[in-house]
């Protein structure tokens, strides 16, 4: 048994471990376990790597890229990791995806000059080939056998990590309000397309001429602004779908990144990640019942005639105070709180928690009622609320809050808006029909807590504000919630 | 070996999809930002194109690229992981707390 056999066996249990990580991460009970998995086949399959590329000197320029390399990176992602707000968790996640996507753009990258230097490269794998132990053919730069994959796998995992990395950006800035809006403009579209033809144009050229080293960096810029187009069209409140996607392209990307050098356990891993993605963003489409290439390409339901703003709110709202709220809330026995991204702008969890605390000491039964794409990446609020200490056992998923949010006496929607809009279940024109919601206009009192009459991101009026049981609360979500704590202890 | 590495591309797919059947929406975060660090698996291509000797001309343009991609992989890594962590771990005190 060769150091390449030993080398093979350990990459097999990394990739066991990734597996036995990402099945844990899909249970409550053993999630953290499956985390710290997934983290011991990362630092396993590190090893190996290292380890085996060391014992051969005549490829191996020592540690000098490397170290350094790894202890900047380690140090920024660490700090990050550690610093980040629960509510900056969306644009955290957004960032780290597309740090992976440029790194496996970056390894293609530097793949491809080393092939600039073919020749004698290949000279020297060979011969160490011959000795039998070369840990190179592993890295295996060059496969003088069969090129052409590699070429095709280096100008894939180049296209794929640059539409990964710009678009993770574009999805960052939209994750902080910037450019959020969505948009059926067809230039996007064609620009998409557009771009993503260069792309790949060019990255043919380079398949067939590889020594036309630098059409690399022409083929992956023409990606990165495939990737910007990509994700232009598409608004804040489909993030979570765009999350999950560019998810599961990163993980393609390093699976292609696998493929340029001839290595199991990235095309393991790689795979793995593509596929959790894939059904992740599947989940997503599902809770907002459309189709990926509606949210993709930032399409809504054709709007059929709806009626206006105007219309469904005159002479209607009743605006409410703190105070009203309060003394409604004397006596009750059943409250609902159902949040939105206006939970997570405002920073308002933590007062929720103390409301709850407050209530439940009372003797009211209080439960949050979470919809799955509430927020802006999946499970967005379970993290909030979570970071908040709310117990685990009062956060309650859309299908059983639908079930018993009749008897619940007062319900309390906080900065949610188009996922509790009874329009999905009445009007079958409208741009949300068929979205499952969060039916709180059943609660006895609704009270909704906003800053104004805007829209949601669906761009359409909202009945519920104008029901006879609603109470609008009109106010930033912190300062109201702050004010209705109040007003509840001096009750 | 090339039909070698694409069985073990397709296998690893199938099993991808096999084995999460069904995720608690508490999970999909830290699910999505797990999955994201393992994507960083990366980094050992990272390594290996930055620990490289160049051949022929004496260019260090290659370890320079890859001591970058050696770097956002491990903002990637262990980045990733510590967030899950973190956010598992909040999780976690709650279900011990009641």
């Amino acid at each position: 048994m060769n150091i390449l056999d030993i080398q093979n066996l350990l990459y097999i249990v990394a990739a066991f471990l990734f597996y036995l990580g990402i099945k844990g991460l899909t249970h409550p009970r053993t999630a953290v376990a499956g985390n710290l998995k997934g983290l011991a086949g990362m630092l396993l399959a590190m090893t190996i790597a290292m380890l085996a590329f060391q014992g051969d000197k005549s490829v191996w320029q020592g540690w000098y890229w490397i170290g350094g390399g790894v202890f900047i990176g380690s140090l920024i992602g660490w700090i990050a990791a550690k610093k980040v707000q629960m509510t900056a968790m969306p644009e955290m996640v957004a960032l780290f995806n597309g740090s992976g996507g440029l790194a496996s753009m970056l390894v293609a990258g530097a793949v491809f000059h080393h092939l600039t230097h073919i020749a004698g490269l290949q000279e020297t794998i060979n011969a160490a080939i011959t000795d039998g132990i070369s840990p190179m053919s592993q890295a295996a730069i060059l496969d003088k056998g069969q090129p052409l994959q590699t070429f095709i796998a280096t100008v894939a995992s180049g296209i794929i990590g640059a539409i990964t990395f710009t678009g993770s950006i574009l999805a960052y800035y939209k994750l902080q309000g910037k450019f959020g809006n969505s948009s059926t403009n067809p230039l996007l579209k064609i620009g998409n397309i557009l771009f993503l033809a260069i792309s790949l144009g060019l990255g043919v050229l380079l398949v067939i001429k590889p020594e036309l080293t630098w059409v690399f960096w022409a083929v992956v810029a023409a990606a990165m602004l495939c990737g910007v187009f990509f994700v232009m069209p598409i608004g804040g409140a489909d993030m979570p779908v765009v999350l999950a996607l560019l998810n599961s392209y990163s993980g393609i990307a390093a699976c292609a990144t696998g493929f340029v050098i001839n290595n199991t356990v990235l095309i393991v891993a790689g795979a793995f990640v593509g596929a959790s993605g894939l059904i992740l963003t599947k989940i997503m489409c599902v809770a907002m019942n459309r189709s990926l290439t509606n949210v993709l390409f930032g399409v809504m339901a054709e709007v059929g005639v709806g009626p206006s703003a105007d219309e469904v709110y005159a002479g209607k709202i009743k605006s409410t105070s703190p105070d009203e709220v309060a003394m409604i809330m004397d006596g009750v026995q059943r409250v609902c709180i159902v949040p939105g991204y206006g939970m997570a702008v405002s920073q308002s969890q933590h007062v929720v928690r103390d409301i709850s605390d407050f209530l439940t000491e009372k003797d009211v039964e209080v439960t949050f009622g979470i919809h799955p794409v509430a927020g802006r990446m999946p499970g967005h609020m379970n993290v909030l609320l979570a970071e908040a200490d709310v117990s685990y056992d009062q956060l309650h998923e859309m299908d059983t809050v639908n079930q018993y949010i009749s008897q619940v006496d007062v319900c309390i929607v906080l900065g949610a808006n188009d996922v509790v809009n009874p329009e999905a279940r009445t009007n079958p024109k409208s741009a949300i029909a068929g979205m499952p919601i969060i039916d709180v206009d059943k609660a006895h009192t609704v009270v909704v807590v906003k800053r104004s009459l805007s829209p949601g991101f669906a761009g359409i009026p909202n009945p519920l504000f104008a029901m006879d049981n609603t109470l609008m609360m009109f106010g930033d979500g912190k300062k109201v919630m702050l004010e209705l704590l109040k007003a509840l202890k001096e009750n | 070996m090339f039909a070698f590495y694409l069985t073990i591309f397709a296998l690893a797919i199938f099993l991808g999809f096999e084995i999460i059947t069904k995720v608690p929406p508490t999970l999909h975060t830290p699910l999505m930002s797990g999955a994201n660090a393992i994507s960083g698996i990366t980094i050992v291509g990272a390594l290996i194109v930055a620990g490289l000797n160049p051949v022929g001309e004496g260019s260090t343009l290659p370890g320079a690229i890859g001591c970058l991609a050696v770097i956002f992989a491990m903002i990637n890594v262990v980045g990733g992981f510590a967030v899950t962590h973190r956010m598992l771990e909040m999780f976690q005190k709650k279900r011990k707390g009641n």
